[in-house]
């Protein structure tokens, strides 16, 4: 008995002093290999009486059990040490700056994210976006618009011409994004429902106005489309794409030759510093011009003014941009200034949705 | 258009203030611009007297002065005009003062060690003049603490219009008071034009020499001599009212004409009869005739345009502006007054070429009232005998005003119709009288007749425009605009909305920069991009290197890229989506997508870096944004060739072609070509790629959405590498190709891992390494089997390539 317990404090005593894994397996080896101590305890159970079996087999046996269980610990808590030595000495500098992701330094242009809001915003009341070609005929763009013989936008001075062909006739960049929807009327049987984004150029070049800017219009005609229905879309349109609860808008009676009546649409708004807020304050500011479509530009594409009716409105894509998102000049926006787009323009995935909001 | 309340009010009875007539102008659709109303802006600047004018103790160009304001104790103002001396009346504004010529708010200061209380002004420091030189020096009988603008006649605000070209009505005072008396703003005072009796026959005639074809050019011209007028200055009531809108007052008789101008739009030309020689004709102007205007400036006239004349030359160009030789000055004592009709596009067309821009050809090019063509002479003969004396003679008239009178049949429902507005039928008729139109009939549909002064109208819709701009469009109320359908909304994009939009995310996706460059470029680079066609160069381009439509993104994004590096922004990568021109036929159009990669702007970062500089750009880079754009839009590329050498304007041995067979092509990328880059003036290198969404291959229509059936294999992949010596010039791409083909059954894969040039290899030659991955369906593949297939690509290898395994 004696023997036993001296065995079990003296081996376990020096498996808590082993200091590493080699010294472990030594006393390992002293207490259990083959010629181990504990070992040779476990021999003697053979040669014995029964009773005596009885009696010394849990003895020898609890002691195996309980060195080895110490062992164990002892290899586990051995091998932590280790491992805790090693990371300690395993260090990063995690401070050290990183290159910024393809996704972090590539920008969507300004007129390109207002695009894909304008669309987002109209494909969701139905509407289609139509397209046509920047050069286009004199009767696209003037003519079946219903403007006069020596109306001053049809003079060299006001829009791009190309040099006339052999018959005389000479094409020009569209001034606006009209024509697209002559070309819609004449190819589409109402009701039509379209918007109109795109490139238009004219012969001006100032602080605020450039030779080539966009616009975007929409048209609708059906059987029954009226103002009424016009100030909703127009309404609701602005309170989506300033991304405002509430806009409010002044109509004022205005003329162009492709709408009768003809409308100028301003909105209410605040400048304060530089910053122009919607939903609030006294100024008015322009924002697009409107109207039913004329009797004559409906006849122009054979469709029946006294059947069918219905309207159209205009704006400058660049020019709603601005007022968005603050930019104050209009020229800088086909400079390709890495530096403007990188401040001005949207993130890759900045995809603009009705469900997620138009902007972050 | 400007005109004053005072002058509004001689045509409008009303009680209404400037507010409320500038909501009503808006209304109606006569937007206002501007309001100048002095006696509101200048409010705070009163007359004072300085009791003291003495040298300020610290300044020698400055006095310290006390001014009594007119309100209580004398106040201390520094002022360092030259003109301020010890009792003169001046204007002052105590602090806090808004100065417009400054465009600052004035506070309390303390000027060199003196306290100054607010400040003496000069005319331009109220925006008067441009008169610096000194403050406001007044007489001794303006009273002191008044409001300088009332004293001094400021006080009739000017509001100034923007006039629609529909609305050459609006161009008069009267025209605008008729808008806003039928907008319940009050009661038009109508003008009673009285007929002037001639005293003597007209002793100039008038001929109007036209042909048949050319009649419109002048309608009417009606003309009476007045003898014996004194002009000079007119009346200070004239003048001030003229002045207001920004007019010179000239002399009484020129005075009335512009008076008339813009009280009854009605604009006359005054001939001093003692300068006419002979008679009068109107006729073309006839090639070689010039005329000394009265804007000092000398024409030269061709058959366009149109002019009045003497026996001896041309005195005035119909309806824009008169001669100096027969103007009328002070010493004219019979003068010839002049009210026609002129073509509005023929003086619009002749003001244009010409370039005078004058009230008369802003009036006549959009059209004066032809039915007070004969009244208003009658009207300005009465104003100038008011105003000079004279006697005047009968009118001579050549030719007659057209009649305008028409008929519009109007069903009243129309305004229901196209505005959504349900309004009254006595109110609708009221807006249309009170306007000057003649409504006939009774019931639903009645006659319209539009008054001689609205050649704008015509038809339906014109009058549904005048009667909602009277009710005022602020009753329309918004309706919500029904869907077509009652279902969630369809896609509405067309497939090359959708990869242009997908496009430009994808490419800002790789580090690039989208730039929306000019749609046109120089000649020069139009041509060298394989533009550049007669039927694309612009006639009246705005600047001669913005000349000719672009037929690639590709010269403007290069052009970019070194006017940013000439900011120091080298690294630059940047694209463009967007439209080029191959024609001038609408199916000429194409929308390309493009970019171009400079100095070491690749997609993992730019310039040096602790973990690893990033090497400069090359044509490899253009490919990678070429094969990933591709493959963003779902482009099947298994049929994708990219044959070596690009366009011109590329690296012929650094460029490539990527079609879809010969016919097929669809872009190229590569490093652009030394050549191009001089042309363009631009440090390379730069490389970039185009590809033209249009030409893209459609996916095959499917009935479902259903993706192909996945199959796994359970059993192990295995690779092998084999390292091949091939001449130099052998494509890897190829040998890729050559080994899949080796066994399509079995090979899922083959990748290059090693491209190696240089001494260990013999010189011409080059070293290729490809991993080739087996990918066995049915069973584990033994050894022998590996070993066959690896056999086969080696053999392969060496028939097409010559190719040898690297020993």
């Amino acid at each position: 008995m004696t023997d036993i317990r001296t065995l079990e404090h003296d081996t376990l005593a020096a498996i808590a002093a082993a200091g590493d894994e080699a010294s472990l397996e030594a006393v390992r080896i002293a207490a259990l290999g083959k010629a181990g101590s504990i070992s040779g305890l476990l021999k003697t159970l053979g040669g014995m009486t029964p009773d005596e079996r009885k009696e010394q087999g849990p003895l020898i046996n609890g002691l195996r059990d309980r060195v080895s269980s110490a062992m164990a610990q002892r290899k586990e808590a051995l091998a932590d040490a280790a491992l805790n030595a090693r990371l300690a000495s395993e260090r990063i500098d995690v401070s050290l700056p990183m290159r910024e992701g393809p996704e972090a330094r590539g920008r969507l242009h300004p007129i390109s994210q207002v695009i894909d809001e304008i669309t987002a915003i109209f494909g969701d009341m139905g509407f289609s976006i139509a397209e046509g070609p920047d050069v286009e005929t004199d009767d696209l763009n003037f003519t079946r618009l219903n403007f006069p013989e020596g109306h001053p936008a049809r003079e060299m001075h006001d829009t791009f011409f190309f040099a006339p062909d052999k018959d005389g006739k000479r094409k020009l960049l569209r001034t606006h994004t009209s024509p697209v929807q002559v070309r819609t009327m004449l190819a589409q049987k109402p009701p039509i429902r379209v918007i109109c984004p795109g490139r238009t150029y004219r012969c001006d070049s100032d602080q605020t106005h450039t030779p080539m800017f966009h616009q975007v219009e929409g048209l609708v005609i059906d059987k029954g489309s009226h103002m009424g229905h016009l100030k909703w879309i127009l309404q609701e349109f602005c309170k989506a794409f300033f991304e405002v609860p509430d806009v409010k808008m002044r109509f004022r009676p205005s003329f162009f030759p492709f709408t009768e009546p003809s409308v100028e649409v301003d909105i209410q708004c605040s400048r304060k510093g530089g910053e122009i807020r919607f939903g609030e304050g006294e100024d008015w500011l322009e924002i697009l011009g409107c109207g039913m479509v004329h009797p004559n530009v409906l006849r122009n594409v054979g469709i029946d003014p006294d059947v069918y009716q219905g309207f159209a409105w205009g704006m400058g894509i660049d020019r709603i941009a601005m007022l968005k998102y603050g930019m104050p000049d209009l020229r800088p926006f086909f400079e390709a200034d890495v530096r403007w787009l990188q401040h001005y323009g949207f993130r890759p995935l900045d995809f603009p949705t009705l469900a997620g909001g138009l902007s972050v | 258009m400007k005109f004053t309340l005072s002058w509004l009010k001689n045509h409008l009875d009303t009680s209404a203030s400037v507010d409320e007539i500038c909501d009503a102008l808006n209304k109606v659709g006569l937007e206002v611009e501007g309001v100048d109303d002095k006696a509101k802006s200048l409010a705070a600047f009163t007359i004072a007297y300085v009791i003291e004018a003495k040298q300020h103790p610290n300044a020698d160009r400055l006095r310290v002065c006390m001014v009594d304001t007119g309100a209580g104790e004398p106040v201390q103002v520094v002022c360092g005009a030259p003109n301020a001396r010890t009792g003169m009346k001046s204007v002052f504004s105590p602090p806090g003062t808004y100065i417009p010529g400054k465009d600052i708010t004035l506070g309390k200061g303390v000027i060199r060690g003196v306290e100054s209380n607010g400040m003496l002004c000069s005319a331009a420091e109220l925006e008067l003049s441009n008169d610096h030189d000194g403050i406001i020096d007044l007489p001794d009988d303006a009273p002191v603490g008044s409001s300088y603008a009332e004293w001094a006649g400021l006080g009739d605000p000017v509001i100034e219009i923007a006039v629609t070209p529909n609305r050459a009505d609006a161009l008069g005072i009267h025209g605008i008071a008729r808008d806003l008396a039928a907008a319940g703003l009050g009661e038009l005072r109508h003008v009673n034009v009285r007929p002037v009796k001639g005293a003597f026959p007209c002793p100039v005639s008038v001929t109007l020499d036209f042909d048949a074809a050319d009649r419109h050019l002048c309608p009417a011209f009606a003309m009476r001599l007045i003898r014996g007028v004194r002009n000079g200055p007119s009346p200070d009531w004239v003048q001030a009212r003229l002045k207001a809108i920004g007019l010179r007052p000239i002399n009484a008789l020129v005075d009335v004409t512009n008076f008339m101008t813009f009280a009854m739009n009605r604009p006359l030309h005054v001939f001093d009869a003692a300068k006419v020689h002979g008679n009068i004709v109107v006729r073309r102007a006839r090639a070689g005739e010039s005329m000394l205007a009265l804007d000092g400036k000398t024409y030269s006239f061709s058959d366009d345009h149109v002019v009045i004349c003497d026996d001896r030359s041309v005195e005035s160009l119909a309806g824009i502006m008169g001669g100096e030789a027969s103007g009328c000055s002070e010493t004219t004592t019979d003068v010839l007054v002049e009210s026609a009709l002129w073509d509005p596009l023929t003086t619009a067309r002749t003001g244009r070429a010409l370039g005078i821009n004058s009230d008369a050809r802003y009036r006549f090019e959009r059209g004066v009232d032809p039915d007070f063509c004969l009244p208003g002479l009658d009207l300005a003969t009465q104003m100038i005998i008011d105003l000079c004396g004279g006697e005047a003679s009968e009118m001579v008239v050549a030719g007659a005003p057209p009649d305008t009178s028409r008929f519009i049949d109007f069903p009243w429902t129309e305004v229901k119709r196209l505005t959504g507005l349900s309004l009254p039928v006595p109110e609708m008729k009221l807006a249309l009288t009170a306007l000057g139109f003649h409504v006939s009939g009774a019931g639903d549909r009645v006659r319209v007749s539009p008054p001689s002064w609205r050649g704008d109208i015509e038809g339906k819709a014109d009058l549904v425009e005048e009667i909602v701009r009277i009710a005022g469009l602020d009753r329309v109320d918004a309706v919500p605009f029904p869907r077509l359908v009652d279902e969630v909304p369809k896609p509405v994009l067309t497939v090359l909305q959708k990869r242009t939009r997908l496009a430009k995310r994808t490419l800002a996706a790789r580090g690039l920069v989208e730039a929306v460059t000019w749609s046109f470029i120089a000649q020069d680079e139009a041509v060298h991009f394989g533009g550049g066609k007669p039927e694309l160069a612009l006639a009246n381009p705005i600047a001669s290197d913005l000349s000719d439509m672009r037929p690639s993104l590709l010269p403007g994004l290069i052009k970019a890229a070194q006017r940013n590096a000439d900011r120091s922004f080298g690294d630059v990568a940047l694209f463009e989506v967007g439209q080029i021109f191959l024609g001038d036929g609408e199916d000429d159009q194409r929308m390309a997508a493009a970019a171009i990669r400079r100095g070491t702007a690749r997609p993992s970062g730019t310039g040096r870096h602790w973990d690893g500089a990033a090497q400069e750009i090359n044509a490899l880079d253009a490919k990678e944004d070429a094969l990933a754009l591709l493959a963003s839009l779902g482009i099947a590329t298994g049929g994708l060739q990219v044959v070596p050498g690009g366009p011109d304007w590329m690296h012929p041995g650094r460029s490539a072609t990527l079609q879809f067979g010969p016919k097929g092509i669809v872009g190229a990328f590569g490093e652009i070509h030394p050549k191009t880059l001089k042309l363009l003036d631009v440090k390379g290198p730069l490389v970039g790629f185009e590809i033209i969404l249009d030409g893209l291959p459609l996916a095959k229509a499917k009935p479902t959405k259903m993706k192909p059936k996945l199959k796994l294999s359970d059993f192990q992949p295995v690779t092998r590498d084999f390292a091949f010596v091939v001449d130099a010039k052998t494509a890897a791409g190829d040998m890729v190709k050559t080994a899949a083909g080796a066994d399509r059954a079995l090979i899922a894969d083959v990748s290059v891992f090693d491209v190696y040039e240089g001494d260990k290899v013999e010189a011409g030659k080059k070293s290729v390494a490809l991993a080739v991955t087996l990918q066995p369906t049915e069973k584990t593949l033994t050894e022998a089997e590996i070993d066959a297939v690896g056999g086969k690509i080696v053999a392969e290898m060496a028939k097409r390539y010559g190719a040898s395994l690297r020993g």
